[in-house]
């Protein structure tokens, strides 16, 4: 049973969202659409499947629409055209209230450079999520406690973000986007800023958390290491457009085309499997 | 060679405006006098001065977390009730307080209010800029029209001075807000009110700290002036001064200004950190430790 489906999403950015749009639906590349309109255009016909309970990769290089596509996921950015199907329902037509609603209980996101809140502690922003949707203080607390604990921080309930490292604070961020019990948890190059190292730590224990969660998570990387190590399923973007979608396997065994190839052999290139690609190379 | 233009129909119809308009002006003057100046004014001047020392002491304290800086803050007011000025200073802070006020209430929230859409900043920057440089003499008059000469107009003519920089720094403040905490928060479902509560406003707080800050200072900068359409204080002396050239009346008066200035900037300062960096000062003893501890975050 399939989580989400996206279908023909396209976006545009600028002030001429239409003209560009109808380019776009012409199927003129982002080149053309950015000469003709100055508008960006960051997705083109993008149809993908997303099954339940899975690792769901996207990746590309910068600039290609990773961002553009996962924030569809909870409306954060809205389709210039259509549909991204949510167990049924379409995110791109919901209201406020029920964007509202389906951030509060559904979908969370972790973000590449943490966004936690500077002047709540710790625990305060791991419960943050069940304070917004209006969950009762001490029990928002207790499941915050019980998520920092479980992403290894007890002990660090009272500290303020800047008083952690990268990693650690990459962990309130996880347990902060875990502690709603979404369906769906959306990861935008959520361990791209951290060092090698801590960076496969994360790795892990996400892997380890998922092993009881079986969450739906969509995580968008630039590391083909990163995504071969924790994809169920990866999705590959070029230019706004999806050019493969396969298990690790299928990518590397049967690269759709030279720009997938590429990545493949920069990797086939390296001595192992470490994740040892430079940093920020996106 | 010139044509003439005469701006002298606006006074017409203000003139005519304030026939019909008066007991709104009126209206207000009574609330603001009745309800928030005399009885401020009468219980400033009316306590003891020491009863106002202590206070001062304990609010430099609550804000800065030491013991010495409210011990020399105190003493700078106590030398100007050494000069004879006590009378004066407590009406000049009773008429800085009130005209304050009146900013935070209002520039607070229209600075929220600009920072959330790009036109109505494009339509609040020039005006913010002319209530800046337009000379206050030239605001003075309408608001005589209005208030006639007292406490009233002048607590306008304040108010008209010291509110752009208020409103312009909650603008900044909540535009400097990291965009990913923002988005964050709003990707956990955050309404309107929460995001701007719970997010905004707190990590604007330094900025609009600063503004209130700014704000204050512009009203004891308007002080003497302000005398000149009927506010009590400080600036009667100055005044004093200059009308009988007598220096050292005129010296007192501004030297009783200056430190009332010193007084309320670095409270005001105080209260610009948030409170667990003060917290902090506290626990760590010293602006220095805390100083260490976030450059060395950074290096
Ligand atoms: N708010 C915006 N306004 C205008 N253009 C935008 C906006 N957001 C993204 N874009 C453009 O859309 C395209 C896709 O951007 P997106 O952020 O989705 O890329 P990405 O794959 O996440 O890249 P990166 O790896 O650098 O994060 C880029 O060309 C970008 O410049
Ligand atoms: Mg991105």
């Amino acid at each position: 049973m399939n989580k989400i489906e996206v279908r023909q999403v396209y976006k545009v950015f600028g002030a001429q969202e239409k003209a560009g749009l109808a380019l776009a639906l012409q199927g003129l590349g982002k080149d053309k659409v950015l000469y003709q309109t100055s508008c960006t255009l960051a997705l083109q016909d993008v149809t993908l499947s997303i099954p339940a309970g899975q690792v769901f990769v996207i990746m590309g290089l910068s600039g290609s629409g990773k961002s553009t596509l996962i924030r569809l996921f909870n409306g954060l950015i809205r389709p210039s055209a259509g549909e991204i199907l949510l167990d049924g329902q379409d995110v791109a037509r919901l209201d406020a209230r029920g964007l509202r609603e389906l951030r509060r209980h559904k979908v969370s996101m972790v973000f590449q450079g943490f966004g936690l809140l500077p002047h709540k502690t710790t625990l305060e922003n791991a419960a943050f999520a069940l304070l917004t949707r209006g969950e009762p203080k001490d029990k928002a607390l207790e499941a915050g406690r019980l998520w920092l604990d479980r992403v290894g921080l007890k002990g660090y309930e009272a500290k303020y973000p800047d008083e952690l490292s990268g990693g650690m604070r990459q962990r309130v961020g996880l347990a902060r986007a875990l502690a709603a019990d979404p369906e769906v948890l959306l990861m935008d190059e959520a361990f791209s800023a951290l060092d090698p190292l801590i960076r496969t730590d994360m790795q892990d224990q996400l892997l380890q958390l998922q092993k009881d969660l079986h969450k739906t998570i969509i995580f968008v990387t630039h590391d083909l290491d990163e995504a071969l190590r924790i994809g169920n399923q990866i999705a590959i973007l070029y230019h706004g457009r999806l050019v493969q979608v396969g298990s690790p396997q299928e990518i590397l065994t049967r690269p759709a085309n030279d720009y997938v190839r590429r990545f493949v052999e920069k990797r086939a290139g390296q001595p192992q499997a470490a994740p040892a690609e430079g940093p920020a190379s996106g | 060679m010139f044509i003439n233009i005469s701006f002298a129909p606006v006074e017409t119809a203000f003139r005519e405006f304030v026939s019909h308009y008066g007991f709104i002006f009126d209206a207000i003057k009574g609330v603001l006098l009745q309800v928030f100046l005399v009885p401020l004014e009468d219980a400033l001047r009316g306590a003891p001065p020491w009863l106002i020392l202590l206070g001062v002491g304990l609010i430099a304290y609550h804000a800065t977390r030491h013991w010495l800086p409210p011990l020399f803050y105190v003493l700078c007011l106590y030398l100007v009730g050494c000069f004879g000025l006590w009378d004066k200073l407590m009406s000049t802070t009773a008429l800085m307080l009130v005209s304050t006020a009146i900013c935070v209430v209002f520039g607070i929230p229209i600075g929220i209010l600009i920072s959330r859409s790009n036109w109505l900043r494009a339509i609040a920057l020039p005006i913010l800029d002319v209530m800046q440089t337009m000379p206050s003499f030239v605001y003075l008059i309408p608001m005589i029209f209005l208030w006639g000469v007292g406490q009233v107009s002048a607590i306008f003519a304040i108010v008209v001075y010291a509110i752009p920089p208020l409103i312009r720094l909650t603008d900044l403040g909540i535009r400097q807000v990291d965009r990913e905490v923002v988005e964050a928060a709003t990707s956990f479902g955050t309404t309107p009110w929460q995001l701007l509560l719970n997010v905004q406003l707190p990590l604007a707080r330094p900025s609009i700290m600063a503004g209130i800050n700014q704000t204050v200072m512009m009203a004891l900068a308007m002080v003497v002036l302000a005398t000149l359409i009927g506010a009590r204080g400080l600036g009667e002396t100055v005044n004093q001064g200059i009308a009988n050239l007598e220096i050292g009346t005129g010296l007192q008066g501004g030297v009783a200004i200056v430190l009332l200035a010193i007084v309320i900037d670095r409270i005001t300062q105080a209260y610009g950190m948030d409170a667990r960096q003060r917290r902090q000062r506290l626990l760590k003893g010293g602006s220095f430790a805390n100083f260490q501890r976030t450059t060395g975050e950074k290096a």
